[in-house]
């Protein structure tokens, strides 16, 4: 299904600020996988998802996505594959538009744009219908600007945007992190409905280790542009959210030595 | 009378500029100054045609088409080539200058012999009002090409307006309006933005050239200056619209800025009357602009302040 073959970024090479972003990741999803990411700030998690999206070219490697090689696929081409969901509530939506038109505009992703009206009186019922499952009483208040609704309005209505057409794979970039703690369950509810309802392939990073123990099927972790742990199958079975912060305490630890080695060769031989 | 009928036609003619502007500025918040060279461009183009016996309906097409042209290497210079908005609008803007007194071959075209819109809005008033030169309105003494001339502009205006509200409801308007409030979101649905915005200042710019022609038609000249302030004039309209319709859904902002663009001119015809130095005109056009960019930003801090030393006072 998706398939990253030995993929490198580095940002800045060459200057001070090199980061080396993505170091030779490899990851394969199945039909139907929800592949959690966890990881430190700046261990490439959302690098990762934005260089599938293609936000921008990887430096090495390949990307290929039902079957089609999308590596040098340009951004606005690969969403006909896939849909997103940011962590900026404001990302995700054209604020001075309607819920309506935003909706309408989410209803032709990845499709030739004409001169049909955008708002026809089918795709208008269809998506009061689907706006009422969200049960935030927004059916009602589809010719307002979305620019007048909560963070948590919006990124619901993001999610249902992303997923409206069905798409080969769907990313989630920390997506409930901007969020109150209320909506941001209600966002976690919303996408564990849908991502079963539709069987969808997905992709999404966050820091919550109890979404990361709660939802799908396997959880990677990880740090310094690399993948450091894979759990899926047996591993994932029965993970707690304590088994994570572990791995989160050893990877601290490591690095803590790290330093304090290289600060005693540094004495020793320098 | 006549002073205040051709004030309203031009602030009719105008208002296709306006609505231009609107497009580059409101809608992508691109501020496009090819404008002043769309209005010549637009005005030569269809001055030539109309000098070889060409159809003014058709003339005004190629008006349209040339501006758009226009337009569209701007925004080609901004999506591809990376150069900043003002820029690249201002490379296209002098590069027309060269452009549109090659297509004149001169720098003042007179269309007074010529078959223009102005003779087509003749024959309209006199179809519309009988045969007299002059008609009565509300005790006023119009001339018949006056009449005509402001009928069938309004026309114009009205079917340009119509077309473009139909535009921003469909698919591709949508988008391109999308393209403008927010473009990580747009592109992540699978529109390309660039595209969108070549397309979009090929329309505004298109709409601005038509205004450039109409006004050369209605003057009865073309002149290689005659684009000089334009940009601050359409944005001028702009702002006075929205401030009328006080609302930012596009039916009323349309319209209102149709409207602010015949107040406008009809407020510039007044104070002319009274003796303003047409010369002060584009300074005055730009203080206004300024203080209206300026001021709310302005009256709002000036009210915070006054609420602080309240709140200090209470404490």
């Amino acid at each position: 299904m998706l398939e990253i073959t030995n993929i490198h970024k580095t940002f800045h090479p060459g200057s001070i600020n090199e980061v080396f972003a993505l170091q030779d990741v490899s990851l394969t999803l199945s039909e139907g996988d929800f592949l959690i990411i966890i990881g430190t700030n700046g261990s490439g998690k959302s690098t990762l998802l934005n260089a599938v999206a293609g936000s921008f070219i990887t430096d090495q490697g390949k990307i290929s996505l039902s079957g089609q090689d999308i590596t040098k696929w340009p951004e606005h081409k690969r969403a006909s594959l896939i849909g997103r969901v940011f962590q900026n509530p404001f990302s995700g939506t054209a604020p001075t538009m309607t819920i309506a038109e935003n909706l309408s505009l989410a209803a032709r992703r990845g499709k030739p744009r004409g001169f049909g009206w955008a708002l026809d009186k089918q795709l208008q019922s269809e998506l009061r219908d689907r706006i009422r499952t969200l049960n935030m009483g927004l059916e009602d208040r589809l010719g307002n600007a979305i620019g007048s609704l909560s963070g948590g309005q919006r990124q619901a209505l993001t999610l249902l945007m992303a997923s409206w057409l069905k798409p080969d794979l769907l990313l989630l970039d920390e997506h409930t992190a901007a969020l109150d703690p209320k909506s941001a369950d209600q966002v976690i509810r919303l996408t564990k409905e849908i991502v079963e309802k539709d069987r969808l392939t997905t992709l999404m990073v966050t820091h919550s280790m109890q979404q990361a123990v709660h939802l799908g099927n396997r959880i990677i972790m990880m740090h310094k542009g690399q993948i450091l742990h894979d759990f899926k199958g047996a591993s994932r079975q029965g993970i707690r959210s304590e088994d994570l912060l572990h791995r989160f305490e050893e990877v601290r630890r490591r690095e803590q030595v790290d330093v304090r080695v290289a600060e005693l060769l540094q004495r020793m031989y320098v | 009378m006549s002073l205040f009928l051709g004030a309203m036609t031009i602030g009719l003619i105008l208002s296709l500029l306006a609505l231009g502007v609107y497009m580059s500025f409101r809608v992508f918040k691109f501020p496009d100054i090819t404008a002043e060279g769309s209005v010549t461009f637009g005005a030569a183009v269809s001055a030539v045609l109309l000098l070889k016996g060409v159809n003014p309906g058709v003339s005004l097409v190629a008006a349209f088409a040339a501006g758009a042209l226009a337009g569209a290497i701007t925004g080609i210079l901004h999506t591809k080539c990376k150069i900043n908005e003002l820029l690249a609008g201002i490379l296209v803007m002098t590069a027309l200058y060269s452009v549109n007194l090659h297509v004149m071959g001169k720098s003042n075209i007179p269309l007074v012999d010529a078959k223009s819109t102005g003779t087509v809005a003749e024959s309209l008033g006199a179809w519309l009002f009988g045969q007299s030169t002059d008609i009565n309105w509300f005790g006023w003494e119009v001339s018949i090409r006056d009449a005509g001339m402001l009928v069938s502009m309004f026309a114009v205006v009205a079917a340009a307006a119509f077309i473009l509200l139909v535009f921003f409801r469909t698919n591709l308007g949508t988008a391109i309006r999308a393209t403008g409030d927010n473009p990580q979101m747009i592109r992540a649905l699978g529109v390309d933005v660039d595209i969108m915005m070549i397309l979009g200042l090929a329309i505004s710019n298109g709409l601005i050239a038509l205004a450039g022609a109409l006004l050369a038609q209605y003057q009865g000249f073309a002149d290689v200056q005659m684009g000089i302030g334009m940009m601050v004039w359409g944005l001028a309209s702009v702002i006075i619209g929205e401030a009328l319709v006080g609302s930012n859904k596009q039916g009323l902002v349309v319209t209102g800025t149709i409207m602010g663009s015949v107040l406008f001119r009809l407020l510039v015809a007044i104070a002319l009357r009274w003796g303003l130095n047409p010369n002060d005109l584009k300074l005055i056009t730009a203080v206004f602009v300024f203080a209206a960019l300026v001021g709310p930003t302005m009256a709002r801090s000036l009210m915070k302040q006054g609420g602080n030393q309240s709140s200090g006072r209470t404490v």
